[in-house]
């Protein structure tokens, strides 16, 4: 034991090497992996009926999304769904978190984290049905099912996954930081212009991960909320489970990677993917 | 219902693939009968002693032991009436039912009408010699040796029960009470926004079998084998039927919510669903319009490795047992097969309710099952879509 | 921050405002779990504790919690270890592809779920059904173990990097081997920082559905799973909300307890 350690105290590749070997195993090698063969399988078609897969290379699953006209739509509708979520989310979120973090004392602050917490523990497809007895005729809002009633419930949903990190960002900043600008004279909208949501920004980047890509696979909301919208979660999922039509779906699949993968590249350099 | 049944694990599209059979009414040939031979297999002559166990693959609701409800429970008695142990996997889709199947691990399956036909293709279930299985005397003649639980008069299966997809409307706002399926297809529907329909790619077939009544010209004999001409003039009709539904359905609670607080006012249903609207005072009614209606009825069949293939035929025997036939029927909302079980239920009206005994009824039902490309009612000059083509079109339907 | 009366009193509001709007939703879930209504109509057309009852007896609620905190407790088991590997790797080491590492670790939540579970489900069934094993409690686990390494990783990393390794450094050249400091050391300093990442790890697991839905076995119900399936059934739809009502109030004691653990829990 000794002598191990004190070989791994002198070599710090092997040391690395140890400690990455697990991790990226599992998630480099196998998930990496399930994804590359899931795209592999984008390539192949099925028969239906005995449910083998024919494995000769083709295009078809490809050319069939890109020229239904159908997908287009809904995929742009899904991205927007996803935006609208993240956009209503950050503005709820955000002034929230900011009293939590610096107006509420340390003791007020630790219940209020509780409050915000404690819904992720109702299950999701609880809060999604109460949102519908909500917004049914009659219910308590009554606004009725659809796109919006869409956005509203997903909002509602991942809502404390934005709170969170903009709290955590904005706590890590120091107190005196927002003084000494108070202090040189900045008033308070100036103040928050430069300094706190630069400061905060990859936190908020970080919060609209969650949201976006929640949102963004989401195929349950839409169908106890959505009236009679669908999102691009229940096209891969419809041709999947009774379908069985696995290439298609994969097909469809690739279309929210290259969505969320196109978010992460842009956002990448903000630091957001270690304020998660 | 077997809706239900899929619903859960998976959402309800799933569940269309999961039921049905071919239209026995329509007289058309059974896939079996154009198309696939199934492998050479045998049925056994005599039963053994049980082996302690058996391993089921169901749908939800079908083989229940008390562990949702104390009070909904045959597999306890059958264990103790028989010493075999029930293990049972439930499956959420057909696809699933038979991939579990394949595993080679399972004695005994209620299969769908998509999945029983898969299954006795590839041998992977065997003929059921019905001698061996006493309770089959009292099964409904409407259910027997039928195209998706035989092949050739042999049959592979035992039958669980049956349904037929209903016309619900609220009686408080549409008037007159309607008959027919043009209520939900008309364009100027005076219902405009609160129609609703059933959110899977089998709804296609309801199209069909009301454009089977209104457009004698398209010659469609399936509403499960439409060719492309066909398949698109129901995907027209759904297009169109899109602008007056305010909501598609797909599980029970949502339906019935709808239905209660006038968000839905007509389309689509299940039987149970009307009862529960009913009981909790929601102003419905129900019909079988005289189009016809889509349905569904499921088969329990035994692995041709069934490593306890004598439990299993004694579970058989059990689940159409007048008693067990009885509570799943009452449970899970639709029409035992065994016709003694109507003397069984708790609540005497369930039969009735039900149309369990109403062959003629039945006779209008279009049971459920999976299209394929080799046209279910025959035809061989031409290739049917399959359920691959019904799901993409679905998809576009919704837009 | 000097904040203008106003302006503080207009946060407040939004505070209040936004933790009505989380609660509202939550008063409907317990009103309905006492609401005689079998398919919870609204307004409530009368009060019973029926479906309490009916919730206490039933043990496939208890199976299926009992799975969940497995599957969740494995699945964090796994993120606490790989996610410490992890950050330790990245936050005490430089190497080419450092940054490639932070992604990685990002993408299983950063995907769809819909995504992760379609992937995981084909992997597993190439996989492991030429050896005869099944999808069930183990793919479970491994599906949520591959989302929740991220909330540990960035919990730790966040520590690390404010402490630095100096004390570290103190302990070895004391003479402590890597093991003893690890364990007398390093550890106490990110306790709480695995407890607040656990944690999360844990609740995004529990309540996770879409990626469960994929890689569960068919006889495998976790909470949300049996959830799905039982608002589908007529009587037992009510029963649900029972059982969320009941969790939200269950759920207030390991977050209390957690908080009270560690003054930063709450920080991801």
């Amino acid at each position: 034991m000794s002598r191990a350690g004190a070989f791994l105290h002198r070599r710090a590749g092997v040391r690395l090497a140890l400690l990455l070997s697990a991790p990226l195993a599992w998630l480099g090698l196998a998930y990496l992996g399930a994804l590359a063969a899931l795209l592999v399988t984008a390539f192949h078609s099925v028969d239906t009926f005995t449910g083998t897969l024919n494995r000769t290379f083709t295009w078809a699953n490809f050319l069939d999304l890109a020229t239904g006209e159908v997908y287009r739509t809904i995929v742009l509708r899904s991205v927007g769904v996803a935006l609208a979520v993240t956009a209503i989310d950050l503005v709820v979120a955000f002034p929230m978190a900011f009293a939590m973090a610096k107006l509420a004392g340390p003791r007020t602050r630790r219940w209020l984290v509780i409050a915000v917490l404690t819904p992720l523990w109702a299950s999701y497809l609880v809060k999604a049905y109460a949102w519908r007895v909500m917004l049914s005729s009659g219910g308590l809002l009554g606004w009725g099912f659809g796109l919006t009633a869409t956005v509203l419930t997903l909002a509602y949903l991942w809502l404390p996954y934005m709170i969170l990190p903009i709290y955590a960002g904005l706590e890590r900043l120091p107190g005196s930081l927002l003084e000494a600008a108070g202090d040189l004279g900045a008033r308070s909208w100036q103040v928050f212009r430069t300094v706190v949501w630069p400061l905060t920004f990859p936190a908020v980047i970080a919060g609209s991960i969650f949201t976006f890509s929640l949102s963004l696979g989401d195929y349950i909301a839409v169908k106890i909320v959505g009236g009679r919208s669908q999102l691009i979660g229940n096209v891969v999922y419809d041709n999947i489970g009774a379908a069985g039509d696995l290439p298609f779906a994969a097909a469809v699949a690739t279309v929210p990677v290259v969505v969320m993968l196109g978010y992460l590249a842009a956002v990448r350099r903000t630091g957001a993917l270690e304020s998660l | 219902m077997r809706r239900i049944g899929s619903a859960l694990a998976a959402a309800a599209l799933a569940l269309a693939a999961a039921c049905g059979g071919t239209t026995p009414t329509t007289g058309a040939p059974a896939p079996g009968q154009s198309g696939f031979v199934p492998p050479r297999l045998s049925a056994p002559q005599a039963l053994g002693t049980g082996e302690g166990q058996v391993d089921l693959v169901a749908w939800a609701g079908y083989v229940e032991d008390g562990s949702n409800d104390p009070k909904v429970d045959w597999v306890t008695p059958f264990e103790q009436e028989t010493g075999c142990q029930v293990n049972v996997k439930v499956a959420g889709t057909s696809d699933e039912m038979v991939a579990l199947m394949r595993t080679g691990q399972y004695d005994a399956v209620s299969a769908s009408g998509d999945a029983s036909l898969r299954l006795i293709a590839a041998g992977t279930v065997a003929p059921v010699n019905t001698s061996l299985i006493p309770n089959y005397t009292d099964v409904f003649d409407g259910l027997k040796s039928k195209p998706w639980n035989s092949v050739n008069g042999v049959p592979y299966g035992v039958p669980h029960g049956r349904g037929a997809n209903l016309l619900m409307w609220r009686t408080d706002t549409v008037r007159p009470a309607p008959d027919s399926w043009s209520v939900v297809f008309d364009p100027n529907s005076p219902y405009k926004g609160k129609v609703t329909a059933y959110d899977s790619p089998i709804y296609l077939a309801d199209a069909a079998v009301y454009l089977m009544a209104t457009r004698p010209d398209l010659g469609i004999r399936s509403p499960y084998a439409l060719d492309d001409r066909q398949f698109q003039a129901a995907v027209d009709l759904l297009k169109q039927q899109k602008q007056v539904v305010g909501e598609y359905w797909s599980d029970y609670t949502k339906e019935i919510q709808a239905f209660k607080s006038g968000d839905s006012v007509v389309g689509t249903t299940w039987q149970v669903i009307v009862n529960v609207a009913k009981s909790e005072r929601a102003p419905v009614e129900a019909v079988l319009p005289k189009e016809g209606a889509t349905g569904w009825s499921d088969t329990w069949m035994v692995a041709a490795r069934a490593a306890h293939p004598n439990c299993a035929y004694r579970w058989l025997d059990w689940i159409i047992s007048p008693t067990a036939n009885a509570q799943v029927a009452e449970y899970f909302g639709e029409a035992p097969s065994n016709a003694k079980a109507c003397a069984e239920t708790a609540d005497p009206q369930h039969c009735a309710t039900f149309h369990a005994t109403d062959e003629a009824y039945f006779s209008k039902v279009h049971y459920w099952t999976t299209p394929i490309a080799q046209c279910l009612d025959g035809r061989t000059n031409v290739t049917c879509k399959d359920y691959a083509a019904w799901t993409r079109a679905w998809t576009e339907i919704k837009g | 921050m000097n904040l203008s009366r106003p302006a503080r009193l207009l946060l407040r509001l939004a505070l209040a405002a936004g933790l009505a709007v989380i609660y509202v939703p939550l008063a409907v879930v317990l009103l309905n779990s006492v609401n005689a209504d079998r398919t919870f109509g609204w307004p409530p057309a009368g009060l019973t504790l029926r479906w309490w009852g009916a919730a206490w007896a039933s043990s496939g609620v208890r199976e299926a919690l009992w799975t969940s905190v497995r599957a969740g407790l494995g699945a964090t088991a796994i993120a606490l270890v790989l996610g410490t590997m992890a950050a330790f790797a990245v936050q005490r080491h430089r190497f080419f592809g450092r940054q490639a590492v932070s992604l990685v670790i990002i993408l299983p939540i950063a995907l769809p779920g819909i995504v992760t579970g379609i992937a995981l489900n084909n992997a597993f069934r190439t996989v492991l059904e030429p050896f005869g094993v099944g999808l069930g409690l183990f793919t479970v686990v491994v599906g949520h173990a591959t989302f929740c390494v991220v909330t540990v990783y960035n919990n730790v990393l966040a520590r690390l990097r404010r402490t630095g390794i100096g004390l570290e450094e103190a302990s070895a050249d004391l003479g402590a081997g890597p093991f003893t400091t690890f364990r007398l050391v390093t550890f106490p300093l990110i306790r709480s920082a695995l407890l607040a990442g656990g944690l999360l790890a844990f609740a995004l697991s529990f309540d996770e559905i879409i990626v469960t839905t994929f890689t569960a076995g068919a006889g495998v119900r976790t909470l949300p799973i049996w959830i799905f399936e039982n608002l589908f059934r007529p009587n037992q739809a009510p029963v649900v909300n029972v059982v969320a009502a009941a969790l939200i109030v269950a759920s207030l004691i390991p977050v209390y307890l957690a908080q009270r653990l560690s003054s930063d829990v709450g920080t991801h």
